[in-house]
């Protein structure tokens, strides 16, 4: 089933070929120079798309249990700061959370006698890393949630305290549970990460669009867009299935 | 009668509205060993966890060594040193083998060296006679060797009281002899014991005190020679005469 998008791309690919009124593959031709620097210019976003991926999973991983740790209270009170986050954070589309970050919280740094500015760089990681602390925050709850609660009261009668039981006890056991739906939202935040072209971020998507705009040709450099993402999001899966395997979530219990 | 390990007096609880504790007293002394049962929905399980905190009481008095049992972490933290808990289910961590079972709350919670608590870790599987299993996880072992991994795991932290709440029932038949055999080598050493079950052949054998409970209440009291032979209550009569009859 996996390969069925790409033998539909290389349909779409091969009858460009036959017809070239609709496909101009010269302008990501390898085989002239004109092609080549286009596809280096392409391909050269590569490594920001995957930085500031990288960089707001980390952020967003860390967040998620911040943010999970007070749902699993027994006070409401504690429990409410969880669910506000929650609802409140996951509500926000990711355009207007990226446009009030980057334009907006300037102004309230400033406001606040701070002179933190913010570039497209880290306005993206931002909005990246806090939209998705929401869904990490809750992939995180049910894992912890997930595990019996005789785990917990074990760990309590040989006198583990509460970060003793989270680290030895309760987290190993759940990391192999939430390890899969983790993966899948950092394959989220990849791909979400094309936003970060509207505030100016040279990624992938960003220059695909740069160079549509003098090239004109907007079906074949999207393809390759496509192809981009195919590739990073392939390679990103394998890598999580590897881990998987290392730490056993793929083993039923 | 020695000094008192636990005491509890007046101890009422309640989950919403249904009161689960009706006035519990209840003394078990240093050395002496209590065999708690009752039909399910008693509440004896949870007198048990009421001692250790993993359930709060709202009324009365639960003292453990003269320590009172209160919401300051510092008095929940004093008395679950002293008490150790086997669970019916085991409990035992998956992810770990028995080694690291046994080491980890010592290690971690009493600040001993790795060295000092698989030496410790050692003798305890040794004593219920399954030092060859150190290296395996939980999950490798049968009912009755989890349980008696469990047995050693609070051991380990040398309490001072040992809460058994139904040791057996989740055990197949031909292996609660293992875990009660062992139970009864604690209890000769003198190990105090609060034991919550239905092995009355086990409460003979090493029970001081009997109690019988129903619908949240001790009803009964007693030492088992007088307890098995001329329970004192209807109700206490009725049950003994449904479990004692096969």
């Amino acid at each position: 089933m996996r390969r069925v998008p790409l033998l539909i791309l290389c349909l779409l690919a091969l009858s460009g070929c036959a017809s070239s009124s609709t496909w101009g593959w010269y302008v990501i031709d390898p085989t002239t120079s004109q092609g080549m620097t286009n596809i280096r210019f392409l391909i050269g976003g590569m490594g920001q798309t995957i930085l500031i991926s990288v960089i707001a999973a980390a952020i967003s991983i860390f967040l998620g249990l911040v943010i999970a740790l007070p749902a699993l209270s027994e006070r409401r009170g504690v429990r409410l700061i969880n669910r506000i986050y929650v609802e409140f954070i996951r509500s926000i589309p990711l355009l207007p959370m990226l446009f009030w970050v980057f334009y907006g919280l300037p102004i309230v740094f400033k406001s606040m006698g701070l002179n933190v500015p913010i570039d497209p760089f880290w306005g993206a990681i931002i909005t990246l890393a806090l939209s998705d602390s929401a869904f990490t925050a809750e992939i995180y709850r049910a894992g912890i949630q997930s595990i019996a609660r005789g785990q917990t009261e074990a760990a309590q009668t040989i006198g583990l305290n509460y970060v003793q039981t989270m680290r030895y006890v309760i987290l190993p056991q759940a990391i192999r549970r939430i390890l899969p739906p983790l993966a899948n939202q950092f394959i989220y935040i990849v791909k979400m990460s094309a936003f970060a072209s509207v505030i100016g971020m040279q990624e992938l998507t960003r220059r695909a669009n740069e160079l549509v705009v003098t090239e004109y040709r907007p079906l074949e450099i999207y393809t390759l867009l496509i192809l981009e993402y195919l590739v990073l999001v392939l390679i990103i899966s394998a890598g999580v299935r590897w881990l998987e395997r290392r730490m056993g979530s793929d083993e039923r219990t | 009668m020695p000094n008192a390990a636990i005491e509890m007096i007046g101890v009422n609880k309640w989950f919403g509205d249904f009161h689960v504790l009706k006035d519990i007293d209840l003394t078990v002394g240093e050395g002496e060993r209590v065999v708690i049962c009752g039909p399910s929905g008693s509440g004896k399980s949870t007198v048990v966890r009421c001692i250790n905190r993993l359930e709060s009481h709202q009324k009365g008095t639960i003292r453990v060594d003269d320590t009172e049992l209160t919401d300051a972490r510092g008095s929940i933290d004093a008395i679950r040193s002293e008490v150790g808990m086997v669970f019916q289910q085991f409990n035992l961590f998956p992810h770990l083998t028995v080694m690291q079972n046994l080491t980890l709350g010592p290690m971690k919670a009493r600040g001993l060296s790795r060295a000092e608590a698989e030496e410790r870790a050692r003798k305890y599987l040794a004593r219920v006679r399954i030092p060859e299993q150190a290296e395996k996880r939980p999950g490798q072992l049968s009912g009755g060797q989890q349980q008696r991994v469990a047995i050693a795991r609070s051991l380990c932290m040398e309490p001072k009281v040992l809460l058994f709440d139904e040791p057996t029932s989740a055990l197949d038949p031909e292996m609660i002899s293992e875990v009660l055999d062992v139970m009864v080598e604690l209890a000769e050493e003198g190990m105090t014991m609060i034991v919550v079950t239905h092995e009355m052949g086990f409460a003979r054998k090493v029970a001081d005190q009997m109690v019988f409970m129903d619908a949240g209440e001790i009803v009964e009291t007693g030492p088992p020679s007088e307890f098995f032979a001329a329970p004192r209550s209807a109700r206490c009569r009725e049950f003994l005469s449904k479990i004692l009859q096969h």
